[in-house]
């Protein structure tokens, strides 16, 4: 243990204890960083931290916290941070649930989780049956939507100012001068989500050679044997590769002269034909 | 209007006024969300019968500020200055918190000397912070004096704070894998003779005002007395729960960083009231001197951060002259440390209480999930039961003795 984060005692075989105690209401124990959590049956809630409370000796409930895992099939999942006092140890209760589906309140057990529940309800829109006063807590009054989920945006929906015409605060629209950066900094190499800038194109057909490739041959004269077992012919003007007659023109005088610097302005005669631009 | 409309109706009768007085109504006040013992944006709808509370009713939220959210778009070296600003009196208990939880989810070594100033200047929030507590409390229950004298102090430690760390509120100081830079020695020298001569001077001068006064104890005592059963189920910590009798200390009980090498008292209350809880913090700011002091007598030399390069951005001076340490740099700086999947919940013993950060952490540079647990939740929600009974006047004395603050409340 390198950090210096509180060093809460080790209770030889206490994960053991608790899951005896929690039976069948236990779903899942999780060892990580010191930290026990302990995954039960939601509809078992109540029962399991009665249990914990009276049997387990964690007497205080310090904390619920929602979080939001919108991949899984129940993506919220509460977490109860309960404390020892007697025993000095902390630990970590943790149900899933989604939108419809309530949660065992807790209120009964202790009256703090009164406004924790608030707080998760107004945050993520869990449902605790048996809170009877489930009331939005932190956000505005007459507040909609549920800010914490991963699916609301960080701008949020409304804005509100103060209205010198109506001499009383009106709510708007969002609107923002500038958009919302996000940046990411997951390695390209690494599993990002996104086509990196350039590499849109690289599932296409390859697209007509860049302007600055070299003009093909002149069909006129083959310089060595045709390669393949078809020999080459030419029937129409497109097999000739010539094209345009401005290329033809070009290839021509390639033909004699390689490339002459003035070409490139030559704009009557050259690149510049009425035909080549339809 | 209504009585007005009541008579339209037949449903009272001016004539006979007998009719209409047989049913005394209680009274609802609002206190606040603008009043100045509210200490911040706090709205109490009260029920009164006549000057009783017979319930009372915290709207909390008017300061919400989506702090949590924010984190969750921001790095983790960017989240760090949103915890100055929840609990804007002591700022550098709220970031001990979010440090000790990165490197914990990092399992960072700190050195030795970082842990000290962490402590150090940990305790001296504690002290700046009980001193506006006290202070406004006081004034709460009508004595202007001891409140002026506190302020001298509290500019003190945000002076103090500001040669350490450039900001006297908003220090972002604590970093993860240590603190932001070392402290010069004449800094160390300066808050060792304030702690010997100044601040108890100061200090027991003020409170030589308080303490034995007969008006502050006729308001204090026996004012909302909280079981120890009561403290327990109500989530109480901090100095509330201390107030009611039970010693719990974080620092003592878990300490984190060097707390476990420091020698010092946890007072707890006898009678379980708001004087118990002024006199819990009056003795605190004592125990944080002598925890200062400790920590100036035994802090060694040596560096203050981690060299841990992949997390702790190396200084400038060795930036302009190493390129692995400019490309350090540059990486840290924008596209941040990366934590390993998991998730903590740490708790210290801010000024307030305990203050709990649960991290979770998808493996990504930015937090999956950042849960603040504010001091003041469940004690502001414990409002309801303190008050039942109690005078309206009394409201004041137990905010005061609560300690609150609304930038760590609301969020």
């Amino acid at each position: 243990m390198a950090h210096s984060a509180p060093r809460i005692a080790t209770i030889d075989g206490i994960a053991d204890e608790i899951a005896a105690l929690l039976g069948s209401m236990l779903v899942e124990t999780v060892d990580h960083a010191d930290e026990l959590s302990f995954t039960v049956v939601r509809e078992e809630l109540a029962n399991a931290m009665v249990t914990l409370r009276d049997m387990g000796h964690y007497q205080q409930l310090m904390e619920i916290a929602g979080v939001d895992y919108p991949d899984r099939a129940e993506r919220f999942e509460v977490c109860y941070h309960l404390l020892s006092v007697t025993r000095n140890h902390r630990i970590r209760v943790k149900v899933s649930t989604d939108e419809n589906m309530p949660v065992p309140t807790v209120t009964h057990i202790w009256p703090v989780a009164g406004w924790l529940e608030r707080e998760v309800f107004d945050m993520y829109g869990v449902v605790f049956e048996g809170n009877t006063d489930l009331r939005r807590i932190l956000t505005d009054y007459g507040f909609r939507g549920h800010p914490q989920r991963k699916d609301f945006p960080l701008t949020g929906y409304v804005e509100l100012r103060y209205s010198e015409e109506d001499k009383r605060v009106v709510y708007e629209p969002v609107r923002l001068a500038q958009d919302f950066r996000s940046f990411d900094f997951m390695s390209p190499w690494e599993g990002a989500q996104y086509v990196l800038p350039g590499d849109e194109k690289a599932g296409q057909a390859p697209g007509a050679p860049t302007p600055a490739a070299a003009p093909p041959p002149p069909p006129s004269a083959p310089k060595g044997e045709a390669k393949g077992d078809t020999p080459k012919t030419t029937e129409s003007k497109s097999d000739t590769g010539a094209g345009e007659p401005a290329n033809a023109k070009a290839a021509a005088k390639s033909e004699d002269a390689p490339v002459k610097p003035e070409e490139h302005t030559d704009e009557g005669e050259g690149a510049a034909k009425p035909e080549d631009k339809a | 209007m209504a009585d007005y409309l009541d008579e339209l109706d037949h449903r009272t009768d001016a004539a006979d006024p007998a009719y209409g007085d047989t049913e005394i109504q209680n009274y609802t006040i609002n206190f606040g969300p603008q009043h100045p013992a509210a200490h911040g944006v706090l709205r109490l709808v009260m029920e009164l019968e006549g000057e009783i509370v017979e319930r009372c009713d915290p709207h909390v939220g008017l300061l919400h500020r989506g702090t949590e959210k924010l984190i969750e778009y921001k790095t983790y070296l960017q989240a760090l200055p949103y915890f100055d600003r929840l609990d804007y009196c002591s700022p550098l208990g709220m970031e001990h918190s979010y440090v000790l939880a990165v490197e914990k989810l990092l399992n960072l070594e700190v050195p030795l000397r970082a842990q000290y100033l962490r402590v150090f200047f940990a305790e001296l929030t504690r002290i700046c912070n009980h001193m506006l507590n006290l202070g406004s409390h006081v004034m709460d229950v009508g004595a202007m004096t001891p409140n002026l004298w506190l302020f001298e102090i509290r500019e003190d430690c945000l002076n103090f704070f500001e040669r350490a760390s450039g900001a006297r509120m908003h220090s972002a100081y604590f970093r993860p894998g240590g603190v932001h830079q070392d402290v010069p020695l004449k800094l160390l020298t300066d808050i060792a003779d304030w702690l010997d001569t100044r601040l108890p001077r100061l200090f027991e001068d003020a409170m030589s005002l308080v303490v034995d006064n007969r008006i502050f104890k006729q308001r204090n005592v026996d004012i909302a007395v909280v079981s120890k059963e009561d403290a327990l189920k109500w989530g109480f910590s901090g100095p509330m729960i201390r107030g009611s009798g039970i010693p719990w200390d974080i620092r003592k009980a878990q300490p984190y960083d060097v707390y476990d090498r420091m020698d010092f008292d946890v007072p707890v209350g006898t009678n379980f009231d708001c004087y118990d809880r002024f006199m819990v913090r009056v003795e605190e700011v004592r125990q944080s001197a002598r925890i200062m002091k400790q920590c100036l007598n035994e802090m060694p030399e040596g560096p203050i951060a981690s060299f841990d390069r992949k997390v702790v951005p190396p200084k400038r001076g060795e930036m302009k002259r190493s390129m692995e340490a400019l490309i350090h740099h540059f990486k840290l700086y924008t596209e941040g440390f990366h934590v390993p999947a998991g998730e903590v919940y740490v708790a210290t013993e801010s000024p307030k209480g305990e203050f709990g950060v649960y991290l979770v952490a998808d493996g990504s540079n930015k937090p999956y999930r950042c849960k603040i647990r504010p001091t003041a939740f469940s004690h502001l929600q414990a409002m309801d039961f303190m008050m039942k009974g109690h005078m309206l006047a009394d409201t004041t004395a137990v905010l005061g003795a609560m300690d609150i603050v609304f930038g760590e409340c609301d969020r």
